[in-house]
């Protein structure tokens, strides 16, 4: 399973399945540039108009900084909270049988449906003071709007998607038989759920996690809508981006634009790196 | 191995948001260009013509209403049909638009910084503004005061606005033009008024604090007011806050602050897209209608205020009298206010840093 798309033996063009290995290779590599490579080129050609002097300034304000420090943590915690849901979601669905599961397996993927902005509205006018929540909530002090909480509920709403499709068939995949050994052989429930759930489900967790993670990082749309939006409190990277377009500075734009990027890549590659070392060490 | 292949991915499809993002303005632009190229002959005089008015977001009703009132003028004194395709957006993100090509024959924006960023990309002629009767303003607008029903707070004026439990609801100056036209007011109420630019920065300090929410964009904040019911007064424009208050119901109300900006929207044909699509004649036709009576009756009826010669005085009951400055009251001109107030490290930046 592991090598299964892995050409072995005679190099290159053998025959295979699907037919045409450079018609659909062609195709890939034509699609990634005009769709990925060219964008992101155009992206640094624009950056390439900041001197290094320039684009320090622009990228390293501790306007900027604390964007990034609000943007990465919001992001972080809204997608381990979803990577838990996730999983329950996920077990929910694939475990049980009960009256309405198909109805809410087609509910969770709403959220990539709904355009980022209804969202957005939707929970911060729950999270008002005279919202449903809102008026239980903000009399004990919980503001769900309007503050670092509420970028970190709505994240969550958009990352939940990723995470359960994550778990979801490596869940269904999973037979019991082996939790049933398990169990004959005398572990504990939390023994069967710790050593033998738990390592088979950690890689699709993770690519769970790092989907609703980065999906976060870039989410704008609904984010203003439930940000009060002040520098240095409630300001994230995103917007910092639309206000330096708003004054025209599309280079400086670009810049932390790319910071983000390098910054989430990162991040990514450390959250691969990670993946792969826990996988050798239940190999 | 798959696993690794989408984490790639989402790096991938993350780098593809921030990249259109960035050249946001330029796809948006390609959608609608195929439109107007259409008409790119120069037509025989009774061909049909298209017009593209690129707009600013509130004016949507506005146009609608005009466009459709020109059509029968035209069509009746020219025998040529014309039809005009409307395009809106937040003003300033309109402009890059048309810099980066959406095909604007006309443009008719919020302010005046937005059109001559068009004009220094080299698409409207200098000198624009000398065009069109009145400064190219077939009318304008100012910022007022929307309250809640009978005005508990006893707002009135914009020394008000600072009393200590007062929440102003405004939209964020750097993002939005319907923000930066209510910063400006609130310092000219100082400035004009006798007081010190020390005393303005005091001012705007204390109203800024007392806003809870900066949202990115006019309508947003005009929800967040409305809606949610966040805030006991809302800044906007008057026309603006005409529609809130009629939306509302007998919830919210008008106040006229005694001074405020005068906002001036310009109207301006793009010289280089009209000649490309031979529309000289029905862009300036077009523009030239909305100062006569017929429009400016239906510029009233949308609660902008008429500024043809004319129609100034005629709806006087319709719009109370305020005193407006203008930006020379509170800069030297607007790249100066941008200087001075807006850019990255400029006055709005010091006062909303957190201490």
């Amino acid at each position: 399973m592991m090598h299964d798309h892995r050409q072995k033996g005679k190099g290159f063009f053998v025959n295979r399945t699907l037919p045409g290995f450079r018609l659909t290779l062609g195709i890939t590599l034509i699609y990634l540039s005009v769709m990925l490579l060219i964008p992101l080129a155009a992206c640094l050609w624009k950056v390439t108009q900041l001197g290094p002097a320039a684009f320090w300034a622009a990228v390293w304000t501790s306007r900027a900084r604390s964007a990034y420090f609000l943007t990465f943590s919001a992001s972080f915690i809204s997608a381990a909270v979803t990577s838990l849901l996730g999983l329950l979601i996920a077990w929910v669905l694939v475990r049980y049988e009960w009256p309405g599961k198909r109805v809410v397996d087609s509910l969770v993927d709403l959220p990539l449906a709904l355009p980022t902005a209804v969202a957005g509205l939707a929970y911060s006018a729950l999270y008002v003071q005279n919202g449903w929540f809102g008026r239980f909530l903000v009399p004990l002090g919980i503001h769900g709007t309007y503050s670092r909480l509420g970028i970190v509920l709505v994240l969550i709403f958009i990352g939940l998607p990723f995470a359960v499709r994550a778990v979801q068939p490596v869940l269904e995949s999973m037979e019991a038989d082996a939790e049933e050994a398990a169990t004959l052989l005398g572990a504990s429930r939390w023994q069967t759920f710790w050593r033998v759930i738990l390592p088979t489900l950690k890689p699709a967790l993770i690519t769970g996690f790092a989907l609703s993670f980065a999906r976060a990082i870039g989410e704008y749309g609904s984010v203003v809508f439930v940000s009060s939006n002040k520098q240095g409190e409630t300001e994230i990277a995103p917007m910092l981006i639309v206000s330096k377009l708003e004054q025209n500075s599309y280079a400086e734009a670009t810049a932390i634009a790319l910071v983000l990027l390098a910054m989430s890549f990162g991040m990514l590659a450390l959250i691969n790196v990670l993946e792969r070392r826990s996988r050798r060490h239940y190999a | 191995m798959a696993r690794t292949g989408r984490a790639t991915a989402v790096v991938f499809s993350f780098s593809l948001f921030l990249a259109a993002l960035i050249s946001g303005a330029i796809h948006c632009g390609s959608a609608v260009s195929g439109v107007a190229a259409a008409a790119d002959k120069p037509a025989a005089n009774t061909d049909p013509v298209e017009l593209l008015n690129v707009a600013c977001d509130p004016t949507r009703e506005l146009w609608q209403d005009i466009n459709e009132q020109f059509g029968k003028i035209y069509e009746r004194d020219t025998g040529r049909k014309v039809t005009i395709k409307q395009s809106h957006g937040g003003s300033s993100s309109q402009a890059r638009a048309v810099n980066d090509g959406l095909e604007a024959d006309v443009v008719t924006l919020a302010m005046w910084p937005d059109t001559d960023l068009i004009r220094r990309s080299g698409l409207i002629a200098e000198g624009w503004e000398k065009r069109l009767p009145e400064n190219s303003l077939p009318y304008y607008s100012t910022i007022v005061f929307v309250v809640r029903k009978g005005n508990p707070k006893q707002i009135h004026d914009w020394p008000d606005l600072v009393k200590p439990d007062v929440q102003i609801i405004t939209p964020h100056p750097k993002t939005s033009g319907n923000g930066k036209l209510s910063f400006l007011a609130a310092w000219g109420s100082v400035v004009t008024r006798g007081g010190s630019e020390d005393q303005a920065k005091d001012f705007v300090t204390k109203l800024y604090q007392q806003v809870p929410v900066l949202d990115v964009a006019a309508r947003a904040a005009t929800m967040t007011f409305s809606k949610k019911g966040i805030g006991d007064v809302h800044l906007t424009w008057e026309n603006e806050g005409q529609q809130e208050v009629q939306d509302s119901k007998g919830e919210l109300e008008i106040v006229y602050p005694p001074v405020s900006f005068k906002a001036e929207p310009q109207v301006a044909w793009v010289d280089e897209n009209v000649k490309k699509h031979g529309t000289v004649d029905a862009a300036r036709a077009y523009l030239e209608f909305l100062y006569t009576p017929v429009a400016q009756q239906m510029i009233a009826k949308h609660f902008y205020r008429p500024n043809s010669e004319g129609d100034r005085q005629k709806f006087a009951d319709r719009f109370p009298p305020i005193k407006l400055f203008g930006i020379t009251a509170v800069a030297k001109d607007w790249d100066d206010a941008y200087q001075k107030f807006f850019n990255d490290g400029a006055l709005f930046d010091q006062i909303s840093e957190k201490k």
